[in-house]
């Protein structure tokens, strides 16, 4: 925490935004041609590009359960999506995030049907400015339904946090950087069922259902984004 | 008695609720607390009671009855193995792939069906975890030699038959082609005017969502 930088002026942001405001938010599905299903979803500076491939037959055999399929969920950042460089290639953040999100979307997918198989989601961070991991997830789930899965509905992401002891919605970069704390959550808006929660930092538990309640009425908004860009494959409109 | 949510032939996500009461859940919908929800992005279709979603993409899964058009992949001792587009291949056993005996002393396998010769044919069992079996002994089943491969998205399929195979038979009387449509997506066209057979089938899987398909693809038929 630095003191030096003013992240709140008369209940205004960094940005402008108010403590319960969105980033801006673009979405798009299908912009991959040779996937079989694929999204893009970027909220202010945060820019993902998700891709989905299957179900195929999953390699190496003993990944192959018997009785459902299974998610695969790759998560990279760019070398040329942070300030300086990232250097290429996988890391332990990267997979942790990769693996989080194989549980975010499983618990959403009818797997049941796919025995022994899988479905790989990547999703490449082209731009990274704090909470790449929800519009990551906001995008892969666009992906998965361009792809035809068979799922009980969307998964919407979107994060809270904490700044100079103030619950605000979906931290930007300076905020997630100076701030106290980081709530990404991500959720199914029709069933209410969080399938994500991770914290960074420290509260209380009365900040803590503040900032909960922020984040899910965030993820309301995302999924009309998500719905909007879905809505538009069907192109109805020749 | 149920209640329908949604027009017909309305646009759904995964997750809408399409109806709720005593409405039965089809093909590409689920129920839960009462109520039918779509599992797909698609097109929602009731036929009675019974809510349908068409789903406008995703891959094949082999069903019982479904004739498909595999590619050889692998031979066994008495058994080809068969790719179908799918996460799971095919197996074709001996007594199911020709009408004919074969006596393995004399012939071999490959004989028969090569690695690379592409079949048409049907699946007559699938288990619980997917192990697909297959068949040759319908008639309408067979080798496929000479003309074009080609693969559309499965959930075009139907719109490439369409309503009584009118589609396909228009394409077919148009461009003089053999035209053989695989549930899995394949689709095997042999002489006529196959570039514009092909051509047709492709913008069936363009445009296939589209409304006035028919009329699409009358237009480049009869640029010939």
């Amino acid at each position: 925490m630095s003191e030096d930088k003013e992240l709140l002026k008369d209940g205004k942001r960094i940005d402008g935004r108010a403590k319960d405001e969105l980033r801006d938010m673009e979405a798009e599905a299908g912009i991959l041609k040779r996937a079989d299903g694929s999204g893009y979803f970027r909220m202010g500076g945060t820019e993902v590009i998700a891709s989905v491939f299957g179900p195929r037959e999953l390699h190496p055999k003993h990944k192959q359960k018997p009785q459902r399929g299974i998610i695969q969920c790759r998560y990279n950042l760019a070398p040329f999506s942070v300030d300086d460089r990232k250097r290429p290639g996988p890391s332990r953040r990267g997979k942790e995030i990769g693996k989080v999100a194989e549980g975010a979307l499983s618990s959403i997918v009818f797997l049941e049907e796919f025995p022994t198989a899988t479905i790989d989601v990547y999703m490449e961070v082209i731009s990274a400015d704090a909470g790449t991991r929800c519009v990551a997830l906001n995008a892969g789930a666009i992906a998965l339904a361009d792809a035809g899965i068979p799922m009980k509905g969307l998964i919407s992401s979107c994060a809270a946090g904490k700044i100079e002891d103030t619950p605000v919605l979906d931290l930007k970069g300076e905020e997630d950087k100076d701030g106290q704390v980081d709530l990404p959550i991500a959720m199914n808006i029709e069933t209410g069922e969080i399938t994500l929660l991770q914290m960074d930092g420290m509260t209380d538990i009365d900040e803590m259902d503040e900032m909960l309640d922020l984040a899910i009425d965030g993820c309301k908004k995302v999924a009309e984004k998500q719905r909007e860009a879905l809505m538009e494959t069907f192109g109805d409109k020749k | 008695m149920g209640k329908k949510l949604v027009e017909d032939k309305s646009n759904v996500l995964p997750g809408d609720v399409i109806a709720e009461g005593d409405m039965l859940s089809g093909r590409g919908t689920y129920k839960e607390n009462g109520k039918v929800k779509s599992k797909v992005l698609g097109v929602a279709r009731t036929k009675k009671n019974r809510m349908r979603v068409i789903p406008l993409s995703g891959g094949y899964i082999p069903q019982e009855g479904d004739n498909v058009i595999g590619k050889i992949s692998g031979i066994g001792p008495s058994h080809w193995w068969v790719e179908l587009d799918s996460p799971y291949d095919g197996y074709l056993s001996l007594a199911e792939g020709s009408d004919e005996f074969i006596d393995l002393d004399e012939t071999e396998l490959s004989d028969v069906y090569d690695i690379g010769d592409m079949i048409y044919t049907e699946v007559i069992k699938v288990t619980s975890e997917k192990d697909v079996k297959l068949s040759m002994q319908d008639r309408i089943c067979k080798k496929l030699t000479g003309g074009r491969i080609i693969r559309i998205s499965p959930s075009k399929v139907p719109r490439l038959i369409g309503k009584g195979g009118s589609m396909v038979e228009m394409i077919k009387d148009r461009t003089d082609s053999r035209i053989i449509i695989g549930q899995n997506g394949i689709v095997w066209v042999n002489g006529g005017d196959e570039d514009l057979a092909v051509e047709a089938v492709k913008t069936v899987d363009e445009r296939g969502h589209e409304r006035g398909l028919t009329d699409k693809v009358e237009k480049i038929l009869d640029k010939r």
